[in-house]
């Protein structure tokens, strides 16, 4: 991660991995990940429900491990390699998360799923094999209005059980 | 052939007449019994895809062109006079494009702008001033660099206070009066009488997605993509406003982030943007953030509320007496707390009187059932009371008081099957077969029940258009939204089944006026019973259109043909050919079935119904409460999709929780600032903190509702869950609690017999 100290008006240009691949940006030193995410990057999939770091409807993974987007300057982010719910598929594949989410019913609005989903994604590459306790636990920073969660933690378990059947998701974890 | 019939309209227990024109013949009613093959089952969402790749677009989403952000400068006081403001050095920003205030505020252009900037704010998040600016973070900055000064004014925030004084008079709404019977008689006759009083908080809808607008102009042409739960509506309002007809105006809300009943109006953020963008020449998009929505966008409202009910020996409820306090904030509407207790039971007498109280708050507003959540829970509450008093199983009690016609009217339901859903709910919580009460330690551990009733029956004015395409692929098309319940997915099962085309080859398109296809406001648990036999009815149109292209084409006898799986059969079981096969055949050509939703049958009184049982474990020592199980069985008539309807009762029965147990409005009693706007102190249910909710149905026969035989899922499961919990923790704790939230301070001091410590921080 490159310096922290930016002059407080001037535009920062940014460079970094996006769902593999490269992509460079301008930001205000001031400018949250989410924003840049949404509005420079123009990946509107990551939401906005609070900015407050209270609901994690702009959950991603930065540099290997989920952030909320809105608790993150984008220049935190300069040189590191995100992954937005844009990059979960493969090849035109759904993530085995995305087809759990859908199959299982893990949305109603779906505003909160693509913050959900990428909760799940670093949970599950901490724990393959959660409980539902570890799942509840583990995405317990992401707030849902609609759904009651019940499908949501049915949507998890159905992916980790995938997961653990075809290895070829487990590899290149951004 | 058309034809104009008047009908009886009902939305939220409100009844309207209205003209509809109907065209096409009624069809055979569907049930659980027809042997329906794609409705009744479990089909994962049609926009599935679109939400899980991140690819739906909602109105946040939306960025145009040279698109201007519009920011508000909200009141920091409950109640103030601007007695000075200079928004000049704002003007002078960099990006600034402009700024209004009340001084300035009818350049923008539309009829309502001095209600909104006003020189005396009246709630904390009124309307002071708007920037427009070319970013946002510009917008903010300027929003800091306009001066402001205020004189405060004394903020009236506490119902019950304005109650007492003399010199509030007018900010007292009503009584609305509700009375049948003799409510003296009915007292005189009861054996045993139960007096109590409750109190209910001011609930925030937070939906995920916050109330926003993106306003763009084509020429004269008004486009706006809005977060809404009525496009119609939000067209009307900017029509008015703006002074242009509704023709040249389309409303588009194609995904949205929940509504709960906040998204029913244009919303002021919605007119100026539209205003500005004129101005401008430019897109304008207004989101509002997470702390406006809970401070500007209404609330559901706080109530208290005395009940009095009484008793023969044996159970008989012979009378009931509801009064109630509505808090409506500045200017919001009297839910009615009273259609619990003048629907739930078969009592001959009662009376409901309710009063309207203004305050220096947000205007209350429509939230998922408003009115009769608040209302089930005192009532229910009471009704547990009774059953104490009468020493009788609080189940047994209800069942002995079951009505079986509509009391309000005397008319029939179209179905009822409460009684299958307490009984069903019954046998799954081990109401008979467990023990009501487990002590573990400093843990107990107990069950409780309430009923429910809501409305939910939908009607006309509702139309749709059915297209087969050229290829045999189908696009549904009506204006109505799909506000994350799964209108989508419902519309295409019923559309595939009428069809006999696979789901898979149907897609829907909504959410914007310029169909001009009328459909109801997404609320009010309405729009499945509304829009589905409209949707029906298109699509039978088409077959028929199918069928005698096919007779022509073919030379058979239309009666002859029937449409399976995408293929046209011969009555002996042969294919003539597939559906994409007859149309390619004929060029370009698509079918264009028009269907419209049939009047309500006269006579029947539409409801839904639902059966709600908690598991609850008290901790002692902590008075730390966790709901370990609810369950929740619906009489919402035919089920379309399992999937669907089971994620609603539990998004329904997660909410109640949440109202139940954390979530409400802090008020400062003094100054009237909100204390918890905000999603760090207002707290909405986690996954981590509710155990496991059982959502079931019983799916009663329902010929007298519409051709589908269905009624909404909507509302139903939020109600009632409230009071199964609280009578579940009287069962507890041997005290019953009679505020909401039931927060561990609350439960511990109700166990230690302990005054919680007052503060100035009230729940209103
Ligand atoms: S928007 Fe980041 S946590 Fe809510
Ligand atoms: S699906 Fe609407 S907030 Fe989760």
């Amino acid at each position: 991660m490159t310096a922290l100290i930016y002059p407080a008006d001037a535009k920062v240009r940014l460079e970094l991995t996006v769902n593999g691949e490269r992509r460079v940006g301008e930001a205000e030193p001031r400018m949250l990940l989410v924003h840049f995410i949404r509005e420079v990057l123009g990946l509107t999939g990551t939401h906005v429900g609070c900015d407050t770091s209270n609901c994690g409807a702009c959950t991603v993974v930065l540099n290997g491990r989920a952030v909320k987007s809105c608790t993150v300057f984008a220049v935190q982010a300069n040189g590191g390699s995100l992954l937005t719910v844009e990059g979960l598929a493969r090849k035109g594949r759904l993530h085995p998360i995305q087809e759990g989410f859908w199959e299982k019913h893990g949305l109603q609005c779906g505003y909160c799923t693509p913050g959900m989903m990428m909760a799940a994604y670093d949970l599950l590459q901490k724990s393959p094999n959660p409980t539902e306790e570890e799942i509840r636990r583990g995405i317990s920073g992401n707030l849902c209005r609609c759904t009651g969660y019940v499908k949501i933690v049915e949507a998890i378990e159905y992916a980790a059980q995938k997961l653990r059947s075809d290895p070829s998701w487990r590899s290149g974890g951004d | 052939m058309v034809k104009v019939v008047k009908t009886r309209v009902e939305f939220e227990g409100r009844f309207r007449d209205e003209y509809t024109v109907v065209e096409g013949e009624p069809l055979e009613g569907w049930s659980p019994k027809s042997g329906l093959k794609i409705v009744g089952r479990p089909h994962p969402r049609v926009d599935g895809a679109a939400k899980v790749t991140g690819s739906a677009k909602y109105t946040h989403d939306v960025y145009l062109p040279g698109m201007v952000y519009g920011k508000f400068l909200r009141s920091p006081y409950a109640h103030a006079k601007i007695t000075h403001i200079d928004a000049s050095e704002a003007e002078g920003l960099p990006g600034v494009l402009g700024v209004y205030t009340y001084k300035n505020a009818a350049t923008l252009g539309f009829g309502g702008a001095e209600k909104v900037f006003k020189q005396e704010v009246t709630y904390q998040g009124d309307v002071v001033a708007l920037v427009l600016a070319q970013d946002e973070s510009v917008a903010e900055d300027a929003l800091e660099l306009i001066r402001v000064e205020y004189e405060p004014l004394r903020p009236l925030v506490d119902p019950e206070e304005i109650m007492g004084l003399d010199s509030s008079k007018d900010r007292i709404v009503g009584p609305k009066l509700y009375e049948r019977g003799d409510l003296e008689k009915g007292f005189a006759e009861a054996d045993v009488i139960v007096e109590e009083s409750f109190k209910t908080q001011a609930a925030l809808h937070n939906c995920m997605e916050t109330h926003g607008s993106v306003a763009h102009w084509e020429g004269d042409n008004l486009v706006v993509h809005t977060s809404t739960q009525s496009v119609f509506n939000v067209r009307s309002a900017l029509s008015e406003e703006l002074g242009i007809p509704q023709s040249k105006i389309r409303v588009v809300s194609e995904f949205m982030g929940g509504g709960f009943g906040s998204k029913f109006g244009a919303g002021e953020y919605t007119v100026v943007a539209a205003a500005a963008a004129r101005l401008l020449g430019r897109p304008v998009r207004i989101v509002l953030d997470r702390v406006e929505e809970n401070l500007a966008t209404g609330n559901r409202s706080q109530t208290v509320q005395w009940v009095k009910i009484g008793a023969k020996r044996d159970g008989r409820i012979t009378a009931i007496h509801l009064k109630g306090l509505v808090n409506v904030g500045e200017d919001g509407w009297v839910a009615d707390l009273g259609g619990p207790a003048k629907m739930m039971y078969h009592c001959p007498n009662v009376k409901v009187e309710l009063y309207g109280v203004k305050t220096n708050l947000v205007s209350s507003t429509a939230f998922r059932a408003p009115g009769y959540v608040e209302g089930d829970f005192a009532l229910e509450s009471a009704v547990d009371e009774l059953a104490r008093r009468l020493n009788m199983d609080p189940l047994e009690l209800r069942l002995l008081n079951y009505a079986t016609r509509d009391p309000v009217t005397n008319s029939e339901y179209s179905s009822k099957a409460l009684r299958e859903a307490y009984l069903k709910g019954a046998e799954l919580i081990g109401w008979r077969s467990e023990p009501r009460v487990v002590r573990d330690g400093a843990k107990i551990r107990a069950k409780g029940v309430a009923g429910a009733i809501w409305w939910g029956g939908g009607g006309p004015p509702a139309y749709a258009e059915v297209k087969v395409n050229a290829d045999g692929g189908v696009t549904v098309l009506t204006a109505t939204q799909d506000i994350g319940t799964g209108t989508r997915t419902a519309l295409a099962q019923i559309a595939a089944e009428e069809l006999g085309l696979p789901f898979s080859s149907v897609r829907v398109v909504l959410g914007d006026t310029i169909t001009e296809l009328r459909s109801p406001g997404s609320g009010g648990s309405q729009t499945l019973a509304s829009m589905g036999p409209a949707v029906r009815a298109a699509a039978h149109d088409a077959k028929n259109q199918l069928l005698e292209i096919a007779s022509q084409v073919y030379d058979v006898a239309k009666e002859r043909l029937t449409i399976r799986e995408g293929s046209i059969f011969r009555s002996d079981g042969s294919v003539l050919c597939s559906v994409g096969e007859l149309l390619g055949n004929l060029g370009d050509f698509s079918v264009t079935g028009r269907g419209a939703r049939e009047p309500n049958q006269e006579g029947y009184m539409v409801n839904t119904f639902a059966a709600q049982f908690a598991e609850v474990e008290v901790d002692t020592e902590t008075g730390t409460l966790r709901v370990l199980r609810l369950v929740s069985v619906h009489d919402s008539g035919m089920v379309v999709n399992p999937l669907t309807f089971t994620s609603q009762v539990e998004g329904g029965v997660i909410m109640g929780m949440g109202y139940a147990l954390w979530e409400g409005r802090l008020v400062d009693g003094e100054s009237g600032v909100v204390i918890n706007p905000n999603l760090n102190d207002y707290l909405v249910a986690r996954c981590s903190d509710v155990g496991e909710i059982t959502p079931t149905y019983v799916e009663p026969e329902d010929p007298h509702t519409n051709s589908l035989g269905v009624k909404g899922i909507g509302e139903p499961p939020i109600i009632g869950v409230a009071p199964a919990i609280a009578n579940a923790l009287r069962e507890a704790i041997g005290v019953r609690l009679r505020e909401l939230p039931f927060t561990p301070e609350r439960v511990y001091s109700a166990i230690k017999g302990i005054n919680p410590r007052p503060t100035t921080a009230k729940y209103l």
